[in-house]
């Protein structure tokens, strides 16, 4: 039976009654409609996912193999008027760890980073002990170095580009030039003064790298980096040296307490030099106190003292009050103003105006002076520049101490006309000096190099005023002057000497500012040099003795070093005398 | 008809093929210009460390000293010095 069924039953399916059952309709419709709307939820989530969040998609893709590189650029060189450099910056590294990751180098390992970083093994292992995420190993590694370490391919050691500013003239021009701290953010100086102009902005652009770290194409738009631009100082570093040295050498000798020096450009009000003493050394700023910090000429004011008075002198001059040659009766020494007296250091008898300046005396200042209306001193002195920052762009300038004319008492007009009572800042004296050096008309002092002269200042005074005391300043480091030790041989140089007693707490202390301010040479006035010495410990004070020696040093080499023909040689070449000789 | 499409399909793929392989020359010329111009950087920064050397070794304190010590140099005296005034020579 079972054999005769065999071939039959295919068709017996189909026969089997439970096979025949018809399903009901809705049960396959069910099936279909949830097969449906399975695709369709497809659909969706395709249509969501390539539509709708397509950015979020496409960023994950990027980020597998498009990278943002930084481009950087560099802080802006300083350099003097010739293009010697004063403060330049070169890459470095610095060595950063994920102490975690760092921490599973061999000791071997350990021992060669520690001799590639200069640090004792001991150290290295301290700084990696922390339980931070990120520890500098060491910063400001010079970038051969940091190659051997790439190269070592250390876990957990990682590099970042930093830079290292230098400053090769060191702490000669380190008031000027000032110092950048970390970031590269000017903090004093130059450095500060024109942080905007020399920062460097970095550039970026996006590439794809492939599975090497190769960079094989560009993506989009780059953006360049702009280096920061250089600043091209006034500063004439050979003048700048013998400006320095030459201080540095006298406030040592003398055992002072600090100093400055201004060498200013009469054509063009270019400061060519200007330097302090205590100075510090900017690439190493270990031990530094605010004494070194600070730039004595332009942000300290002090009592100038007799360099002031041929500003008196010219003004009587140029109000018609007085003659060159005018005589004044300085004896017996002393007058009395009020309850005060005022005395000179030698007692003179009948000056002449010329002497009156050629042997610095307080007398015949003062009987010049209360000649005039206090008002006219008052409007010199403000036209001079006194009692108003020099604008030179430099941080922490000052204007100095000039108070309105209104107040004065006779007292003040007159200790004023000397030089006290009245404050200034060393490179404010220098500038008002141009007024003498040029034709009375006063230019603006700048940091930065000049290419043109400046033709037309402020005019203070006339083109005669300004001859005659030119004659008068010549005549202080004469035979009879003040000064005799602030001349310099083949020049023919001017000049005003100044001892200041130094106020301390109100009161007038046993202790001196000598000062000096010259200008040469006197046939062509080129050079404004201005010294002051803080507090010389010696026997000796005297602005002539002190500050004249530092005045003919710096002038006379300054001159030769500008390649300024001598106005009185000691002898000059015969030229063409018939014999071919030169 | 048939002729034609079958040219087109051969030059699409030939086209394809061109691509591809300009594609790769010209990442491989792009990967030359990234290391030359990697080169540039590091002459530059080379440049700049010389820059410094240089002026290290040419501060004036240093050229002084050496002036004076080593070649033993000095300022001529005021009376050695002998202004030659070029515009009368010529």
């Amino acid at each position: 039976m079972v054999v005769r069924r065999r071939p039959q039953r295919g068709h017996r399916y189909t026969e089997s009654p439970i096979l025949q059952l018809a399903l009901q309709g809705w049960r396959s419709r069910m099936v279909g409609l949830l097969l449906m709307a399975a695709f369709l939820a497809l659909l969706m989530r395709a249509f969501y996912l390539q539509v709708i969040n397509n950015d979020f998609l496409q960023e994950k893709g990027d980020s597998r193999y498009l990278r943002d590189i930084e481009i950087s650029a560099s802080r802006g060189k300083v350099t003097d008027r010739h293009g010697d450099m004063l403060a330049v910056s070169t890459p470095m590294r610095s060595i950063w760890a994920i102490p975690a990751d760092a921490r599973t180098m061999s000791g071997e390992q350990k021992r060669l980073l520690a001799e590639l970083v200069e640090l004792k093994p001991r150290e290295l292992d301290a700084r990696l002990a922390s339980e931070k995420t990120f520890v500098f190993v060491k910063r400001q590694v010079p970038p051969q170095t940091a190659e051997q370490i790439a190269a070592l391919k250390l876990p957990g050691i990682h590099q970042e580009k930093e830079y290292r500013r230098y400053y090769p003239a060191g702490d000669m021009t380190a008031h000027l030039v000032g110092f950048t701290g970390v970031d590269d953010k000017g903090l004093e100086g130059v450095e500060l003064a024109f942080q905007q102009s020399l920062l460097g902005r970095p550039g970026a652009r996006t590439v794809i790298r492939d599975r090497r770290g190769n960079i094989i194409e560009d993506v989009g738009a780059t953006r360049p980096p702009r280096d920061g631009n250089d600043v091209t100082l006034a500063i004439d570093s050979k003048i700048q040296y013998l400006a320095y040295s030459h201080l540095k050498a006298t406030v040592t000798e003398h055992n002072a307490k600090g100093g400055g020096i201004v060498v200013l450009d009469t054509r063009t009000g270019e400061i060519l030099a200007l330097a302090n003493w205590p100075t510090y050394n900017p690439n190493n700023r270990a031990k530094l106190s605010g004494e070194q910090l600070r730039n004595r000429a332009v942000t300290d004011t002090f009592e100038p003292g007799s360099t002031l008075k041929p500003f008196t002198v010219a003004l009587g001059l140029e109000k018609g009050k007085y003659r060159y040659d005018s005589m004044i009766d300085c004896a017996p020494g002393r007058i009395t103003i009020g309850r005060a007296v005022i005395s000179d250091a030698h007692p003179h008898g009948q000056l002449s105006v010329a002497e009156v300046i050629q042997k610095s005396s307080n007398v015949g200042t003062t009987k010049i002076a209360l000649s005039m209306p206090a008002e006219s001193m008052w409007a010199m002195f403000d036209d001079l520049g006194f009692g108003k920052a020099p604008q030179l762009g430099f941080p922490g300038e000052v204007g100095g101490r000039l108070r309105p004319w209104k107040n004065w008492r006779p007292i003040e007009q007159a200790t004023m006309s000397y030089g006290h009572g009245i404050s200034v800042s060393l490179i404010q004296l220098a500038r008002a000096y141009t007024v003498f050096a040029r034709d009375g008309d006063l230019v603006p002092a700048s940091l930065l190099r000049v290419d043109q002269p400046v033709v037309h200042g402020t005019p203070v005074f006339s083109a005669q005023t300004a001859r005659e005391m030119r004659a008068m300043l010549e005549m202080v480091v004469g035979p009879g002057g003040t000064a005799p030790k602030a001349a310099v041989p083949g020049y023919r140089v001017g000049g005003k000497t100044g001892t200041a007693h130094k106020l301390e707490g109100g009161a007038y202390a046993n202790k001196y500012i000598a000062s000096f301010v010259g200008i040469a040479p006197i046939s062509n006035p080129r050079l404004v040099v201005a010294v002051m010495i803080d507090e010389p410990g010696g026997n000796q004070y005297y602005g002539g003795q002190i500050a004249g020696p530092v005045f003919a040093g710096v002038m006379g080499g300054a001159l030769r070093t500008l390649g300024i023909a001598p106005d009185a040689p000691l002898q000059v070449a015969a030229v063409n005398d018939g014999k071919g000789r030169m | 008809m048939f002729r034609l499409n079958l040219f087109l399909l051969l030059l699409i793929v030939l086209c394809a093929l061109a691509v591809v392989t300009s594609q790769h020359r010209g990442r491989k010329l792009f990967q030359a210009l990234e290391a030359e111009q990697e080169k540039v950087r590091q002459l530059d920064v080379e440049y700049g460390q010389l820059q410094i050397e240089m002026s290290t070794w040419a501060t004036h304190p240093r050229v002084e000293k050496i002036a004076r010590e080593r070649l033993r140099m000095v300022v001529p005296a005021p009376q050695a010095v002998v202004p030659v005034n070029l515009q009368e020579a010529r």
